[in-house]
């Protein structure tokens, strides 16, 4: 397969949840980007993006974090993060946090900066234009679109034609695609009880595709997802889109 | 029939309120059931209209505009409403505002009024104010009848009684209104509603509504409805008196051409509801003798000086997003302890409240952002509840607060994520210390203290023994070493 | 200020008037940057107004969304009210009816008992088995008929007590937006203003839709038909099929005044 054009170099976000709890997704990423020829880099200051705190109401925690990333991020051709509720951190509410920093600067940095920040399925879709990145998984998987790449990134089906062009994949589709999983960060421990309640309607839905794997963009919904499913001992995993669409065949 | 009104004052903390509810199975029934119907019926009428996003950024602007220029309007309004008749009254907070009301009734010489589903009545308590002066207030919208003689509480802005079933309904007609026979279909039950109440209509000669719109241009008055109850007590009886808040001015009357789409399409999935009522002051042989509009602060003047969180007051209260919200859809309205309940109520409540009694609210939210895809005038919602809980932990973490546990670990995340080697160190550190807490198969089934709430539903995979940093560190030396 | 006082004197109602709306100056956005007028101007209404459906099918929308209210709807030209009238009145086994001072005499078909509302009130009302009205407007998007308070629409009281409302709607009135129709009804904005869009429902048991709470549990519509479109073959140079619509009602005013 012949995916030559020009060659980017891309920076890879990988959040701090990624790097710290799911390395395989990482690894993921780096491997279709560098099968589809581009180079991958890795700035090692990157810590968070600052959601955690923000959404949370700690708001003087997150504002440093922003001017992190962009000194982090400035000099880059593509910032790729695997995780939609950062890059939607990012786009909706950094302009925002500049704001309230009263810096000009920062603003004018993130207006340089921020258009050159994807979401890993994004990047593939709509900078590369690409649905088929040359992937092969042969097992029964159903997508969950997580609320912010479905409202915030406005992904719409991009991650759905990636894996529909991936070798061998049965993708089965759930019910109540655009119901919230229940992770909501901080909520699933605040609002426990809810969240379980939510989290209950979410696995009964997947466990009812008869998937195998429970696929999205985002690992901060999985791990809520496969915790519930692995409670219940239901023998259905949970993989971030990247892992899929690193699969080769063998 | 008193009954103790939703008061955030006295609420339980939302986590805790909304467990009772979860565990109420048949409630969450009929919630879920309720708010998909509405959903299903909503989506289908608002596909029907290629404009929606245009109507939705219209009424987004005029609601902006009319709060731009809210002085201006209101006494607009108050000189056209006044000019045909009418008498406007003001009042700065609830207290004042009951006493307006419970005085007009009183002078009107009722015994009885009849009244209009009011959200706006409902925060304030007007009933319990209406009794203590020896009237008696009869709700007439069916389902404020049914949660009147239920003694119980309204759980959704336009359809309050959605956690109610047939059964439960039957059972309270049955018992308040001394009937015999009763049959169990809906229509049955509506039935013995219009007789029950078609005697008051025709006795009752005081009545009490709110407003969906106040029009400044004319003095109009404009109340959205589905029964004709609301018809019934704004032509029948002598008197009516209308309280609203003061976001409820709209500038023009060519203004409701969008609010009028907006709202019934939103609220209950219709093109139009069966009935809109547009009166302004009094008309010679039509309608009451006395008309009274009470335009009430209640500290949303207190919500408009807030940059950030002002956009609430744009609110037509449809409730699309109550049935839109995936915790509305577990709980119910009566976990958020009041009279607005769902995502809007988690954004009005705490604004128009002291925050102190409603702080729990601003995180009844997973954030998920369906709020706002559904919302007619476009509030951020998610963003709105952002900027309140900032404002909550400003509050909890005051002098000794800041030593509060969720304070302190929020610090220590901040600081570390505040260095690339400090990152490094707690990434080895949070490896070591779960150790204790994995089992053998890699899994953490139990975690302490405030992280409790995330093994109570779900297990946690355990931390991998490399980062992603680490592997890439690696692979970097090797490719270097190759090289 | 929030405080328990008594409000019963004028000077005190104008204290609570003036700190609100001192209030609301200390808390609205800074300086607006131009007057009400001219910001409301400002507004971005970019949507649909103007009708984008030929007039038959408005009217075929309009009959649709009746139908859909469970309404049923009849025809006639300007000269069979009356038939059409007892044709529905008939159906429905209605007998006494209530009409607006002004309705046209010829409307009204022997052997039914009119009665004309000279403020009857709302016991004399209730006892009555229908209304028979004209209307100011309808909306073909929403399905909705306007009434107000003038000749041959009357008192809201007087449509809304019976059980049963027949209403006489003529082509000509049909607009198929929302926005159309509130453009026209500005002129008249004051009048007691009633919008219908079926007869009375509600859902608010199980959310089991409910005709008829407490307004007129069933309602008729005759559909008169004053326009008549006049379409022709055009020579070769022009489109081929243009379509005027005329007004019956401009050539015999007589027959349709409804008010």
């Amino acid at each position: 397969m012949n995916f030559r054009r020009t060659a980017l170099r891309v920076a890879l976000f990988i959040t701090c949840y990624n790097d710290t709890l799911f390395p395989e997704t990482g690894k993921a990423a780096v491997r279709v980007l560098e099968r589809l020829g581009h180079t991958v880099e890795f700035p090692s200051g990157q810590t968070c993006c600052g959601q955690m705190h923000w959404n949370t109401g700690y708001q003087a925690e997150a504002l440093p974090l922003v001017r992190r990333f962009v000194e982090q991020f400035r000099d880059a051709e593509a910032v790729v993060v695997p995780s939609s509720s950062c890059v939607a951190m990012m786009r909706d509410h950094y302009p925002l946090m500049a704001g309230e920093l009263h810096d000009e600067a920062l603003k004018r940095d993130l207006n340089v900066l921020l258009p050159k920040v994807w979401e890993f399925s994004e990047f593939l879709t709509k900078k590369l234009g690409l649905e088929d990145v040359g992937a092969s998984y042969p097992h029964k998987v159903t997508y969950h679109a997580s609320c912010h790449g479905l409202r915030n990134l406005g992904l719409g089906d991009g991650p759905i034609q990636l894996l529909k062009s991936v070798r061998g994949i049965e993708l089965i589709p759930i019910e109540g695609l655009e119901q919230c999983c229940g992770f909501g960060g901080t909520f699933a421990v605040k609002n426990a009880d809810v969240s379980a309640a939510m989290l209950a309607d979410k696995t009964k839905a997947v466990i009812d595709t008869g998937a195998e794997i429970c696929t999205a963009c985002d690992n901060s919904c999985l791990m809520h997802i496969e915790g519930g499913l692995h409670r219940q001992r239901t023998g259905v995993r949970t993989l971030h889109l990247a892992e899929i669409l690193a699969g080769e065949e063998r | 029939m008193s009954r103790i009104p939703l008061d955030p004052a006295t609420a339980p903390a939302f986590p805790k309120a909304a467990k009772v509810s979860l565990h109420d199975l048949q409630l969450r029934r009929n919630v879920k059931h309720a708010t998909n119907v509405i959903q299903t019926k909503r989506q289908r009428v608002v596909g029907e209209r290629p404009d929606w996003q245009q109507l939705r950024e219209a009424g987004r602007q005029i609601r902006e505009h009319a709060l731009a220029y809210m002085d201006e309007y209101l006494e607009q309004f108050e000189r056209n409403c006044e000019a045909a008749g009418g008498h406007v009254h003001w009042a700065r907070d609830a207290e004042e505002a009951r006493q307006i009301v419970v005085r007009l009734a009183t002078e009107a010489g009722s015994r009885e009024v009849v009244k209009i589903k009011s959200m706006t009545t409902e925060e304030i308590h007007l009933n319990n104010a209406l009794e203590a002066a020896g009237i008696n207030a009869i709700e007439t919208d069916l389902a404020e009848l049914i949660i009147q003689l239920g003694q119980d509480q309204p759980s959704h802005i336009v359809v309050p009684a959605l956690h109610k079933s047939r059964h439960e309904i039957r059972e309270i007609f049955l018992r308040e209104m001394g009937l015999k026979h009763l049959g169990e279909e809906p229509a049955d039950l509506a039935e013995a509603a219009r007789t029950y109440l078609r005697k008051k209509f025709l006795t009752v000669q005081t009545a009490i509504s709110g407003a969906n719109f106040l029009i400044a241009e004319t003095g109009s008055v404009c109340i959205v409805e589905s029964e004709g109850n609301g018809r019934m007590c704004l032509t029948l009886p002598q008197t009516l008196i209308t309280i609203a808040g003061i976001d409820k001015v709209l500038p023009r009357f060519q203004d409701l051409e969008v609010m009028l789409q907006l709202l019934p399409r939103s609220a209950t999935g219709e093109r139009m509801n069966p009935y809109n009522s547009i009166w302004t002051g009094l008309h010679e042989n039509d309608g009451p003798r006395n008309f009274h509009v009470v335009l009430m602060d209640n500290a949303r003047t207190d919500v408009l000086a807030d940059p950030e969180g002002r956009q609430t007051l744009y609110c037509i209260r449809c409730g699309a997003c109550q049935n839109a919200c995936p915790v509305y859809r577990q709980t119910g309205g009566h976990a958020y302890g009041s009279v607005y309940a769902g995502p809007i109520g988690a954004i009005l409540t705490p604004q128009l409240q002291k925050m102190e009694h409603a702080q729990s609210l601003p995180y009844a939210s997973s954030l998920c952002g369906a709020c706002y895809e559904v919302c007619p005038v476009k509030i951020n919602i998610p963003e709105v509840l952002i900027h309140l809980r900032n404002k909550v932990v400003k509050q909890q973490t005051r002098g000794m607060g800041r030593l509060n546990p969720e304070a302190v670990a929020m610090k220590v995340l901040g600081m570390i994520f505040r260095s690339e080697s400090r990152f490094r160190a707690a990434q080895k550190f949070g490896r070591a210390a779960e150790k204790p807490l994995v089992n053998r198969e890699g899994w953490i089934g139990w975690l302490p203290g405030m992280l409790g709430g995330w093994t109570q539903a779900r297990d946690l995979h355990a931390m991998p023994q490399q980062t992603f940093r680490e592997w890439f560190d690696a692979r970097e030396k090797k490719d270097r070493g190759h090289a | 200020m929030r405080g328990k006082r008594k409000i019963a004197a004028m000077p005190e109602r104008t204290e609570a008037r003036a700190q609100i709306l001192e209030r609301i100056r200390a808390a609205k956005p800074q300086a607006p940057p131009s007057d009400a007028a001219a910001a409301w101007e400002k507004i971005r209404r970019e949507y649909k107004v103007a009708p984008d459906l030929p007039p038959a099918e408005i009217l075929h929308l309009l009959e649709d969304r009746l139908r859909d209210y469970d309404a049923q709807v009849f025809h006639c030209v300007p000269a069979e009210i009356a038939g059409a009238i007892a044709r529905a009145l008939q159906q429905r086994d209605k007998q006494n009816i209530v009409i607006a001072a002004g309705t046209p005499n010829e409307w009204l078909p022997p052997d039914f008992h009119f009665v004309e509302d000279s403020n009857l009130d709302a016991h004399a009302l209730d006892q009555l088995d229908g209304v028979l009205t004209g209307a100011t407007l309808a909306i073909a998007d929403t399905g909705t008929i306007v009434l107000q308070n003038v000749p041959g629409q009357g008192r809201r009281a007087s449509t809304l007590m019976p059980d049963y409302h027949l209403c006489v709607l003529f082509a000509s009135q049909v607009l198929q937006s929302v926005p159309q129709a509130m453009r026209m009804l500005e002129q008249t904005a004051t009048l007691p203003t009633t919008f219908f869009s079926g007869p009375s429902a509600t859902a608010d048991i199980e959310m089991t839709r409910i005709k008829g709470v407490h307004g007129p549990r069933f309602l008729d519509v005759i559909l008169v038909q004053d326009i008549v479109q006049v379409r022709w073959m055009a020579s070769d140079d022009s489109p081929p099929m243009k379509s005027i619509s005329v007004s019956i009602g401009s050539l015999f005013p007589n027959e349709c005044c409804s008010g």
